[in-house]
């Protein structure tokens, strides 16, 4: 059903507008006045200031490999994350374990691990996937390089900037 | 060869040299500039900075690092200048080519060619100040600055697209109705003066105070008292309209980004778009300085001396022709700032309200203020 909206009755003062044009220039002019003298402060100058200490803990960062606390790569190059990638920013050369290592027969280790940061949107989806959870978004946001690529982390990169990642992997623990 | 004789050499070479002092040294100085502090300003009225990092550029020339002056951000203005002249210079296939290159030029030209009339200064090495100083004047700013709008209307019209057609179409009707009430607003303070001259009007307001702060000559009789308060209406209306004239906010319909993409120049990009962006600002420089002149006393500075053709050639004459120089820019960079103010405390206008707003309003009310002043100016001797 249709239904009449009453409009305010505005009074003679109102209705000239210009009061209220005046009103409005006071509140901007304030604001001016308040930033002028420093006393707002909401601008973070940020390269000198940064807000990293306070990044929350599932913040999506950049996608790192990571190694577990024997330093093991923990990644056996399964390619379930290059699947699911919706950009396709990941690309893996599965690979085995040097023949000396005495996991050799047991697991098996990427040759090489591509991201392309100039493609990948921090959607998270690789850690998700990831059933050995070797995959994790660190808090780098600030991935800059001079060419195409310069944006494409390598493995020795990503293992750099994942570092290592204690504890139990998923797949062991009974109560997951 | 005779007829060399009887040209007016000195004439042209001066008046050359002002035209080239006021477009090169002051004005596209100030446009640039303006556009900064639009910048700058609009940033400080939202609680952010704006741009405070680009330095004069001289790591160019070997320096370690870009010279910072007080404020930062001041080698915005270059760094822009130079992007949009590096920029590719691309014309759409589905254009009226002719028209479409034609359209910036038109943006930008009347409103330099309005500042050809102003006052902006006293005398100065026995030259007047003023690149020409024709009895038509106000006339003249008039009919040149209304010129502005067949640059936004043809930009719409050639880009053959359906938003700059919008934004053009809106540009043509909001000027037209604008403009009726911006020289009606004009006409009481034609009829006090009673001169279309700028610089006689700024003559009269040195004898008798500036129209709009009256008592600047030191003393306020009660003719100038009532005269006061159709001015402060002409004030009003005439800079409301200068607001629609040079499509500004609150009424920038032409280029309402909301609505329009970007309206009129919505294909323009390079310096085929700075052209119009400049044009704006170089418009609203002018009507800044069209208020100053009619209602501020131009270049005037109360209770100081003014120079005389004699005067103006001597070290104490250059100074103070230099100062009323000042005087009047620093008057014109008042105005702009308030614009830019404004501009970023209103919202836009809806197109029904800005004709009414113009038709029904402004326009009356700066009929009826004529005739106050007249019978004010015939009764009150």
């Amino acid at each position: 059903m249709a239904y009449t909206v009453r409009r305010p009755n505005l009074t003679f003062w109102e209705k000239l507008y210009l009061p209220n044009i005046v009103a409005g220039l006071a509140i901007t002019f304030n604001h001016l006045k308040k930033m002028l003298k420093g006393e707002t402060k909401v601008v973070m100058q940020y390269p000198e200031e940064k807000w990293d200490a306070q990044l929350p803990e599932y913040y999506r960062g950049a996608p790192t490999l990571v190694t577990d606390e024997h330093g093991r790569e923990r990644c056996v190059s399964c390619q379930l994350c290059e699947f699911i990638c919706p950009p396709r920013a990941i690309k893996i050369t599965p690979g085995s374990l040097p023949t000396d290592s005495k996991f050799a027969k047991v697991e098996k280790a990427p040759q090489a691990f591509d991201i392309d940061m100039s493609r990948c949107i921090y959607c998270g989806l690789c850690e998700e996937v990831c059933p050995e959870q070797a995959i994790y978004l660190r808090k780098d946001y600030a991935v800059t390089g001079e060419s195409r690529a310069d944006m494409v982390h390598h493995k020795a990169k990503l293992y750099e900037l994942g570092g290592s990642m204690p504890g139990l992997v998923h797949k062991w623990n009974p109560d997951k | 060869m005779d007829f060399l004789n009887d040209i007016p050499w000195m004439l042209i070479a001066a008046s050359i040299a002002k035209t080239l002092f006021l477009i090169f040294g002051v004005v596209l100085p100030i446009v640039s500039y303006t556009v900064y502090a639009e910048r700058r300003v609009s940033a400080l009225i939202q609680d952010r900075l704006g741009p405070n990092r680009t330095g004069f550029p001289i790591s160019l020339f070997g320096f370690e690092k870009d010279l910072q002056l007080f404020l930062g951000g001041l080698g915005q203005p270059i760094a822009d200048a130079v992007k949009f002249l590096l920029k590719e210079e691309f014309t759409p296939a589905h254009v009226n080519k002719f028209y479409f290159w034609l359209a910036p030029v038109l943006a930008m030209v009347p409103a330099l060619s309005t500042l050809a009339v102003l006052p902006f200064g006293n005398y100065l090495f026995g030259q007047k100040m003023v690149v020409a100083d024709v009895n038509v004047g106000i006339l003249y700013v008039f009919a040149i600055a209304s010129i502005g709008v067949y640059g936004i209307v043809l930009a719409g019209w050639s880009s053959n697209s359906k938003y700059p057609f919008l934004g053009s179409i809106r540009a043509s009707s909001q000027m037209i109705s604008y403009e009726l009430s911006l020289g009606l607003s004009a006409v009481p303070v034609l009829l006090i003066i009673g001169n279309l001259n700028l610089s006689q009007a700024i003559q009269y307001q040195i004898e008798n105070g500036w129209l709009l702060l009256p008592f600047t000559d030191g003393n306020l009789t009660l003719r100038e008292l009532l005269l006061w308060i159709p001015v402060l209406i002409s004030f009003i209306i005439f800079t409301i309209s200068m607001f629609a004239e040079t499509n500004r906010l609150p009424f920038d319909l032409p280029e309402s980004e909301t609505e329009l993409v970007a309206g009129y120049h919505t294909e323009y990009s390079a310096m085929k778009f700075a052209l119009f962006f400049l044009g704006e600002y170089a418009a609203m420089i002018a009507g800044s300085s069209v208020i100053v002149v009619l209602f501020l006393g131009g270049w005037h500075i109360p209770f100081l001396p003014i120079n005389t053709l004699e005067s103006s050639t001597t070290p104490a004459g250059i100074a103070l022709g230099f100062l009323h120089i000042t005087a009047f820019f620093a008057k014109v960079v008042g105005i702009l700032l308030f614009f830019i103010w404004v501009r970023w405390t209103l919202p836009r206008f809806r197109f029904d309200q800005l004709m009414k707003l113009g038709w029904l309003y402004l326009f009356e009310i700066a009929l009826v203020n004529i005739f106050i002043t007249a019978a004010i100016l015939a009764l009150v001797k």
